[in-house]
């Protein structure tokens, strides 16, 4: 066992506490960073101009208007920027455009003595657009050629004689949408200048290194010139990982020109129609099975919908690349990535970051293939579980893959899976107008930073005279726990109660040069900061504990605020032992530091190990659905996940059981939809809004939800043996849609399989549900599923001059030879 | 106007002073420096800005009832008391909401929490919730009691109280058990007891600002009066709708009437032959005062979008705006409802379906409002309201279907059916009314006349539904009726 995850017995890690700011939160005294707009003098309200095409050039702009608005100060545009017009770390993101490259482009910002000011000063802008042709679907982006960025590819074994010898061949194409983050906080910011010019933001921001960054290169200035600080989010979801930067630039370089307070808060639908989205994907494929339902090759090409600048689409396309093989073995197998240069928003971050993209391919195929091959899904799925030994397509060994089949047998058993499959047969049999499915699924994810820099974190340990202790650190709060599990870390590791310890708000003068809280790496990488800081003071204060107790420093113990030796005879309390360690002189506070170990990654031929574990998890889900009008109800769900030795229980539960259900939000319910006719509102997001864009509510709650988490779980290497849980739960939710597809054939015969688009809404269940009853109604239609090797080959990277067709097309002229 | 306007607020006096008629009452709390109550959607879907209002419950009493403060201008609550999450307890002392949705994780970023929290409070305070075993030896099955199932707790919370508030992160199931796990309040509770005095009665309100006007008059004759002097003026009731346009659309209004409160559209009558509904009683008013009387629009409250929203939004309203969308016009249209329109030359009454002209047009004039809304008695044997929408709660239906029919000896007596979303106004499915009455209720008929009801309207493609598929739930609504009265076992989802 690592000095890093052993845990010392009655830890303060693992103990189910609520959240640390749960009493805030509840009597609403927790602050946002736009309810510190009430506490600041004299702000002034920012409001954008945007631009109502998909893809214009901005040919003239007259703010003179906007200024006889009583209350309107100042109108930001291009001309004000000292530094670098841009928004992004790709400099392909201009903060002021002069083409217009989405619906909602914000052109210009005008700032206002009040918000009502500055809303009716941006409609007295007058800008003129020349508008331009544009792409507003990944289809079109295809047709069109219109890629940007990288286009990587995995592979191993020998793919084509994968499909040659196969028992069966499959091949088809899948399209799914992508999601909007929803976080109930908008983006939001309030910048201040003090009186050397310097520039404090306040910033709902995942990255608050990189918000800094992106603000001094907008002015212009140094990085120690802007401090940002984050006091929580109110959800971020990865949806404040990038995108919080330009809006935070907006407000300092207002309040950089004006010398007051400037606050940016977009509204829900400026939020909605102006930042990043989770990438919807395409995708193309062929899959090859022998007689017993085991993958032999998988040949697959997706497409990822970027939007319009590159934001974080390559990583997350290489984190889909390297999912798409989800928990099972793939001998053979060859996926091509690209992404789509499209007038849309700039697709982003969110919770699994490509991994669920990757992974819903292959749980489609499986779910669509299964019924062809005649074999239950469950013994499809777990035949095909990597066992001990075996690497992943990009060359990763796959530590502890027996996990899956841990967490799969208990869900089975505890769901009493099997027979519940039998009642649904039966209820099926005997309702004509309602069947019911049950799906099992698995996950695996790969934990750390494909991008292997940022897998470092920095933390800064203060312990006062008096013995008590604030800590900061390098991650930021959105609600996920991170701080409620540092402070039990930072007991834990010190040897006092949690009361001893006090956390300070995350800002880049505290601790610099931090990565993203994201890809679930939070607790982690802070952890490991946090207590190498700790760990820093303990060892100075064990030489003087050593030599006020008469022992050896290496036999002092700290335990629960006294301090003792290993004999556990004399002791004396903490905080008296801390003032005496400050008379002597000694260094009571600490800057910790952590980088994981172990990882290697090329990208140029997205080979390597670039995950220091993977987490596991099992979810059985099962659904009703009513067969006049695809309507459902989520019946039972179970589920088993693998957070290690859990650093919090309480917040490691949420975490799956929120996770879940927002991916059954994705995957179900959550429907966004661009406006993709020749109107001149093309390019629009049609759902912009809480009333047209729909979360789970109450409603899509499971009505019965059991979470457990595995036990005996320890990860060696890893923060007091924890894992992470941020992203992982999120692709449960596979079992969901599957339970629907089985539950939608279940209205036509056995062996149906049925295509289902995603999300699964009730619309989406209705023509799933008709195709089997026209499959039952001697209507041959097995879904688009082709079977029949060699398979359509999906578009390969050497063939630029080929554009994608329609499958149907590649279907007749591949001319598969036979089934 | 020198009369102080002001509200009270977690037991403060907070004057309105200053405050224009556009401002809501979620902007104005925070600018008070209560930032608990939050904005996450300014329409009313997300229940961040719950807050509760103490409203009138009989003579009386009061009712804590939690609304959309984002919704509801500031100026309608001149006069008013109102309780936020930071009102209701300390982090030192806990309200029991509050300890229970802390203790057992049922926040995470807590940027929904203070809008959960009032919203549970509001149904903490319920006077008829009772736990499900004493419900069940006093009154037996009353529309308001409930078996505990997935939607009631034993302790007879009803989880629909939050169907109105959304949370991105939990995924709900610890805000649940809060709910479940939250006992009567205590002996003395300072809110139980308000409630058993009358809430605040409405004042006169007058208030002048830079985009407008808003003014509450007294009585009915002082409204006709101002709606005469300033036709096409907006009226304001629950402003479940006009919240909206103020905040999505920044509409603004030269000149709105806050009808909320005027005593003579607060009537509810029930006669021999009709119901009547003052037109500004809130759709939770009138499902408690039905009591169960109307079964189709007792299917139909649940569905129509949450608690919060029901706690403003009226019948006049949902009329009012004539939306092809809202849902209560095809169960009023199936339940042949008269609208009541009054004007300063008298009311003068109009069926329901002789009342919507085009998209969004009605024959109500400039100066009149709607005081009440007619349903006559007794009515029909089968009543269904159904609602197709990608969200069981709170959410837009892409179709609404309102069904009461008459079967007597197996024949179809009568059958009126309403119809929302397929055409530009809500619609009465005559062609399928005609296809059933005076036939046998059977699977035959049914099927046909499925058909006939598969073409009516013009449904569109839009966000909410593709047409094709509008027009197959038009074709299933019947059958699935059907299937519903013949075997209520397989009903689905």
């Amino acid at each position: 066992m690592s000095a890093l995850s052993e845990r010392p017995a009655n830890s303060v890690v693992g103990q189910d506490i609520p959240h640390e700011a749960a009493a805030l939160h509840v009597t609403g005294l927790a602050l946002y960073t736009d309810d510190l707009v009430q506490r600041t003098h004299a702000v002034l309200h920012a409001h954008p101009v945007q631009a109502p095409h998909a893809h214009a050039l901005v040919t003239g702009l007259r703010t003179a208007p906007a200024y006889d608005v009583p209350g309107v100060v100042r109108v930001l545009t291009a001309e004000d920027v000292p530094g670098v017009n841009d928004a992004g770390v790709k400099h392909d993101e201009p903060l002021f455009p002069s083409e217009v490259m989405f619906h909602g482009h914000a052109v210009c910002w005008v700032l206002g003595e009040t918000l009502e000011a500055a809303r009716l000063g941006s409609l007295a802008v007058e800008v003129d657009y020349e508008p331009l042709p544009s792409i507003v679907s990944v289809r079109e982006a295809i047709e069109a050629d219109s890629f940007q960025g990288a286009r990587p590819k995995v592979e191993r074994g020998d793919v084509d004689a994968g499909f040659d010898d196969a028992a069966h061949v499959f091949s088809g194409e899948f399209e799914f949408a992508g999601q909007e983050h929803f976080y109930l906080e908008t983006h939001a910011s309030l910048a201040l200048v003090d009186e050397n010019g310097q520039v404090f933001i306040q910033s709902s921001t995942q990255h608050p290194t990189e918000t800094q960054d992106i603000v001094a290169h907008v002015l212009g200035v140094p990085s120690n010139e802007v401090t940002v600080q984050c006091l929580r989010m109110g959800g971020g979801f990865g949806g404040k990982e990038m995108q919080p930067h330009g809006y935070a630039a907006i407000a300092a370089l207002g309040a950089r020109l004006t010398g007051r307070p400037v606050r940016l808060r977009l509204t829900r639908t400026q939020d909605m129609t102006m930042s990043g989205k989770r990438h919807g994907f395409h995708a193309q494929w062929r899959v090859a099975f022998d007689d017993s339902g085991l993958i032999q090759a998988l040949d697959a090409t997706l497409t990822s919908d970027g939007g319009w600048s590159l934001d974080l689409s390559e990583p997350v396309l290489a984190r889909a690349l390297c999912h798409i093989d989800n928990a099972y073995w793939i001998p053979n197998i060859r996926v091509n990535g690209r992404i789509a240069k499209s007038h849309k928003t700039s697709q982003t971050a969110f919770r699994g970051f490509g991994g669920p993209q990757g992974m819903l391919v292959i749980e489609d195929i499986l779910g669509r293939c299964a019924p062809l091959l005649g074999i239950d899904p469950i013994d499809l799925r777990s035949r095909n579980f990597y066992a001990d030994g075996q690497s992943t397509p990009y060359g990763q060994p796959v530590r502890h893959p027996e996990r899956v089949a841990v967490c799969w047998d208990q869900v089975l058993a505890t769901g009493d899976v099997r027979a519940r499959q039998a009642e649904i047969e039966e209820f099926n049999a005997t309702h004509e107008h309602a069947k019911r499915g049950l799906a099992v699924t698995p996950v695996k994810f790969g934990i750390s930073f494909n991008f292997t820099a940022f897998n470092q974190a920095g933390a800064l340990v203060h312990v006062y005279k008096d013995g008590s202790v604030l800590i900061t650190h390098g991650g930021t709060e959105m609600g996920q726990g991170l701080h409620t599990k540092m402070l039990q870390v930072a007991a834990t590791t010190l040897g006092v109660p949690l009361s001893t310890v006090r956390l300070a708000p995350t800002r880049t003068d505290k601790v610099p040069n931090t990565s993203a809280t994201a890809a679930s790496s939070g607790a982690d990488l802070n952890g490991g900061a946090v207590k190498n800081a700790c760990e820093q003071v303990l060892e100075r204060l064990r030489e003087v504990a050593g030599r006020r107790l008469g022992v050896h420093p290496a036999d002092v113990r700290f335990v629960d605020g006294q301090v003792t030796t290993v004999g556990g005879g004399e002791s004396v309390a903490w905080a008296d032992l801390v003032n005496q360690a400050y008379f002597q002189r000694v260094q009571l506070w600490a800057a910790g530091f952590y980088r994981t170990e172990g990882l290697h990654w090329d990208s140029s031929i997205m080979h390597g190990s670039p995950f220091k574990y993977f987490s596991y998890g099992v979810a059985a889900t099962e659904v009703e659905v009513d067969g006049f009008t695809g309507a459902y109800r989520t019946r039972r769900v179970d589920i088993v996940h693998d957070v290690g030795d859990s650093l919090s229980p309480l917040v490691d539960i949420g975490q799956v059981e929120g996770a879940f259900v927002q991916g059954a939000g994705w995957l179900t319910l959550e429907d966004l939809r661009w406006d993709e006719s020749d109107r001149p509102s093309r390019g629009r997001l049609a759902t912009q809004a809480a009333s047209t864009y729909k979360l789970p509510s109450f409603s899509e709650m499971p009505e019965v939800f059991n979470v457990a988490l595995l036990e005996r779980a320890h990860e060696d290497g890893a923060v007091y043996g924890s894992k992470a849980v941020g992203e992982p739960p999120l692709m449960l939710a596979f079992s969901v849609r599957e339970a629907l597809r089985q539950a939608a054939a279940a209205f036509g015969p056995t062996g149906t399989s049925v295509d289902l688009a995603s999300p699964a809404t009730p619309e989406a269940v209705w023509w799933a549900l008709e195709q089997a009853r026209r499959s039952g109604a001697g209507q041959d239609e097995h879904g688009h599923v082709d079977e029949g090797a060699p398979g359509v080959v999906p578009d390969q990277p050497d063939a630029d001059d080929r554009p994608l067709r329609p499958h149907s097309e590649l279907a007749a002229q591949s001319a598969p030879g036979g089934a | 106007m020198a009369s102080q306007h002001e509200v009270m607020v977690n037991g403060t006096a907070r004057p309105l002073t200053g405050v224009d008629p556009a401002t809501n009452a979620l902007d104005f709390l925070r600018a008070q420096g209560l930032t608990g109550a939050k904005e996450g959607c300014a329409e009313g879907e997300c229940g961040a800005c719950s807050v509760m209002v103490a409203r009138p419950d009989g003579g009386d009493a009061s009712r804590w009832t939690a609304v959309n403060a984002c919704l509801i201008p500031a100026a309608a609550l001149d006069g008013q008391e109102v309780v936020t999450a930071e009102g209701l307890g300390t982090p030192e002392e806990l309200h029991p909401v509050q300890r229970e949705m802390a203790v057992r994780g049922g926040s995470q970023c807590g940027y929904c929490t203070p809008g959960f929290i009032c919203s549970m409070a509001a149904e903490f305070y319920r006077g008829d919730r009772q736990p499900v075993a004493a419900a069940a030896t006093s009154n037996g099955s009353g529309p308001h009691t409930h078996e505990a199932d997935h939607e009631h707790g034993e302790n007879g919370f009803d989880l629909h109280a939050l169907s109105g508030n959304l949370c991105r992160c939990t995924g709900y199931r610890p805000i649940r058990d809060a709910a479940y796990a939250l006992e009567q309040p205590a002996e003395g509770d300072p809110f139980a007891e308000r409630s058993s005095r009358p809430a605040p009665v409405a004042a006169h309100t007058r208030l002048e600002g830079a985009s407008g006007i808003f003014e509450r008059p007294a009585d009915l004759p002082q409204a006709l009066a101002l709606l005469a002097e300033h036709p096409g003026a907006v009226l304001v009731a629950g402003s479940t709708d006009w919240g909206v346009e103020v905040n999505i659309r920044g509409i603004r209004a030269p000149y709105a009437i806050g009808i909320d409160r005027l005593p003579e559209l607060r009537t509810f009558h029930v006669g021999d032959d009709s119901v009547e509904i003052g037109a500004a009683l809130t759709l939770s008013e009138v499902e408690r005062g039905l009591e169960g009387r109307i079964p189709l629009l007792d299917q139909l409250f649940p569905q129509f979008a949450s608690r919060l929203i029901r706690n403003g939004a009226t019948f006049g309203g949902n009329l009012g705006t004539g939306s092809p969308i809202g849902d209560t016009p095809p169960a009023l249209l199936a339940l042949e409802a008269v609208v009541v329109l009054a004007s300063v030359d008298g009311d003068r009454e109009v069926p329901l379906a002789d009342y919507f002209t085009g998209y969004r047009q009605t024959v109500k004039r400039d100066d009149e409002l709607i005081r009440a809304v007619r349903i006559p008695l007794p009515v029909s044997g089968i009543a269904a309201f159904h609602k197709i929408a990608k969200r069981r709660f709170d959410d837009i239906s892409s179709v609404a279907i309102g069904f009461a029919l008459d079967v007597q000896d197996g024949v179809v007596a009568k059958a009126r059916i309403g119809l929302g979303g397929v055409a530009a106004t809500p619609i009465r499915a005559l062609a399928t009314e005609a296809a059933l009455e005076g036939q046998p209720w059977t699977t035959d008929v049914v099927r046909a006349a499925a058909e006939v009801m598969g073409r009516e309207g013009t449904p569109l493609d839009d966000h909410r539904a593709s047409a094709p598929y509008r027009s197959a739930m038009l074709g299933t609504a019947l059958l699935k009726l059907h299937a519903q009265t013949a075997t209520p076992q397989e009903v689905g989802a």
